[in-house]
């Protein structure tokens, strides 16, 4: 209990965190309750074309006369979908490839390595492409699974670099000669010592997915239905948003994209001082 | 040496051949039929698109036994026939791809090299100062949690529409046609200039932090305390911190190529640069499905190529991988 409370005093003492954590809340925020007080629908088209930010229209309209703040508003809960299920997958595939092949070590450690690193060296967003190009219908949720598929083989082999560190520590040694089960061992010695590490990985991960989410819909290849970040500024750029000085189109999207995925890696500097007593007083 | 070359070459030639199956795999596994869209397309009467999709499928090759295929689609590769180019057809894909590769070559070697040495020595140079620690870092973040498309519009709206300064599509001026003159190259190097730009400026932020907590982590270890009570000067511990930081930041690079070809394709789509990025919008868009998997294949193996260079550099870098003592085994 000690320790728990010790976390929390400088977890609330971190300024990276507390901003961090603020800043990523507030998106949340907005991505889960804004789509409930926009009074225009994503698609429709609602009003004069191009028009620039106002007080009707807050971040201005399309040239197709699209509410910018009303798919705004809705692209933000894409984007954070695609980072907490394609982030997780990811993370979870990671873990489970990790925890295998630095517990186990021998051939099955060896295997594994093979294959981490040959998924390594494919470029994922390239894998995506030519996957997603054959899809006729296509939608966030499946486009997260994909990005979660690909994205593991860093988080793999740093667990199992983790994991291979602990695997010779006596209190691993103790718990082996008492007979208990190897998953057991896993689940009840190594991960709690790696879960702070676990969480930061996710961390990354989320921010690995929705940059590359994003870079996938604005390729062409996001979601055929609904709206994403990435999506926008696909469609400000095929329809010339930027020779026509049409900056509300643009802006939002990919500032919020760069103020969320920045906001966590902060936060995440913010945690590796609260739980590395190492880096804290610096 | 051997066996971490042995052990690499083995790897990359398994990823060459699962890249090639996947290329091969997708067309046909996936669900629809690409010669029955393109009939759909036609709309021809009911017997006729019945003898055309007879035909297409044999002129494909697709009415022979999978196994088969398989074989050929391989035969084929290994004599450089990648298949035609609807999008400017009739020119044969390898030829497309090859006219496009100079300007990705020309476009990311100077951005990964210049980024990657300016990021580690302005990350070196940050570590441990609180002052540029803390104003540094944050941008650091910043940088790189941006999209490299986002970014890349923001320089094409800033430089390009508002303050006219640098030209925002295509890789030389329209009006030229690719000769050797001062105004040729001139052309070339200011259409250069913002796509460069904005590769270099998101990956240095990474590059910069990388350095940053290595330096930070090296001046923890025992030789650099043990330095510090000999009394050697600080400029010496820094010096030999960073020879062991670079390393890591080498395997970093390898591990980044994936992202950083994400962002090249993104930048180059915002500049319309002729590299392969615009190539795969264009095959998107006019569904050219054998340039889009030319293209995949083309990009495995740049990325191979890479990473074999940097598995050399690493051999020259690191002197224990060159006596076989266990150093950086990945």
């Amino acid at each position: 209990m000690k320790t728990k409370s010790e976390f929390l005093y400088f977890a609330l003492r971190n300024s990276k965190l507390r901003i961090g954590l603020a800043v990523v809340l507030l998106f949340l925020a907005l991505a889960l309750i804004g789509p409930f007080f926009t009074t225009f629908t994503v698609d429709g088209y609602v009003g004069p074309s191009s028009q620039p930010p106002s007080s009707t229209y807050w971040f201005g309209t399309t040239t197709f006369g699209q509410d910018v703040y009303t798919q705004f508003v809705h692209g933000l809960g894409a984007t954070f979908l695609v980072g907490i299920i394609g982030g997780g997958l990811g993370t979870l595939i990671g873990v489970v490839i990790g925890f295998t092949a630095g517990y186990r070590g021998g051939i099955v450690d060896e295997l594994l390595n093979i294959l981490t690193n040959i998924v390594l060296v494919i470029p994922t967003l390239a894998l995506l492409l030519i996957i997603s190009a054959y899809l006729e219908v296509r939608g966030v949720l499946l486009e997260s699974l994909f990005i979660g598929f690909t994205a593991w083989p860093w988080a793999a082999r740093a667990i199992r670099a983790q994991t291979f560190s602990l695997r010779s520590r006596e209190f691993i040694d103790l718990a082996r000669l008492s007979g208990m089960k190897d998953w057991k061992i896993i689940f009840t010695e190594v991960a709690p010592n790696m879960m702070s590490y676990l969480f930061m990985t996710f961390i990354l991960q989320f921010g690995g997915a929705v940059l590359i989410a994003a870079t996938l819909d604005f390729v062409g290849l996001g979601p055929t239905q609904g709206i994403s970040l990435g999506l926008m500024m696909n469609n400000a750029v095929l329809w010339s948003a930027l020779t026509l000085g049409m900056w509300w189109w643009f802006v939002p999207p990919g500032l919020a994209i760069t103020i969320i995925v920045g906001a966590m890696y902060i936060m995440n500097v913010g945690l590796d001082e609260v739980f590395n007593p190492k880096l804290r007083e610096m | 040496m051997r066996r971490y070359f042995a052990r690499k070459l083995l790897i990359y030639a398994l990823t060459f051949f699962l890249a090639v199956t996947i290329d091969w795999l997708i067309p046909r596994f996936m669900p629809g039929n690409p010669v029955q869209t393109m009939l759909s397309r036609a709309h021809l009467h009911a017997e006729a698109a019945d003898v055309m999709y007879g035909y297409f499928m044999r002129a494909f090759g697709l009415d022979l036994p999978i196994w088969q295929q398989y074989v050929n689609f391989w035969v084929a590769l290994v004599h450089g026939d990648l298949g035609t180019s609807v999008f400017v057809f009739p020119t044969p894909v390898l030829q497309v791809i090859l006219n496009a590769v100079p300007y990705d070559i020309f476009l990311l070697l100077p951005a990964i090299l210049a980024s990657w040495l300016a990021g580690n020595w302005f990350g070196a140079f940050a570590a441990r100062s609180r002052w540029l620690d803390n104003t540094a870092l944050p941008v650091g973040y910043i940088l790189t949690a941006t999209p490299y498309m986002w970014l890349a519009i923001l320089l094409a709206w800033v430089f390009g529409i508002i303050l006219h300064i640098f030209p925002i599509a295509g890789a030389y001026s329209f009006a030229l046609r690719p000769h050797l003159s001062w105004t040729f190259v001139w052309s070339l190097f200011v259409h250069w200039v913002l796509p460069f730009l904005s590769l270099f400026m998101v990956m240095l932020g990474g590059w910069a932090i990388g350095m940053r907590n290595m330096i930070i982590y090296e001046l923890e270890a025992d030789y650099a305390h043990y330095l510090e009570a000999l009394g050697a000067p600080r400029r010496l511990i820094r010096a030999y911190a960073f020879r062991n930081a670079v390393l890591p930041q080498l395997t970093g690079l390898a591990l980044q190529l994936g992202v950083i070809v994400a962002g090249a394709l993104a930048t180059e789509i915002v500049f319309s640069y002729p590299g392969i990025g615009y190539l795969i919008l264009q095959a998107i868009q006019n569904e050219d499905y054998f340039l889009l998997q030319g293209c995949f294949l083309f990009i495995i193996v740049g990325v191979l190529l890479a990473n074999f260079i940097i598995d050399v550099a690493y051999v020259v870098v690191d002197p224990r991988t060159r006596t076989g003592m266990q150093g950086e085994t990945a």
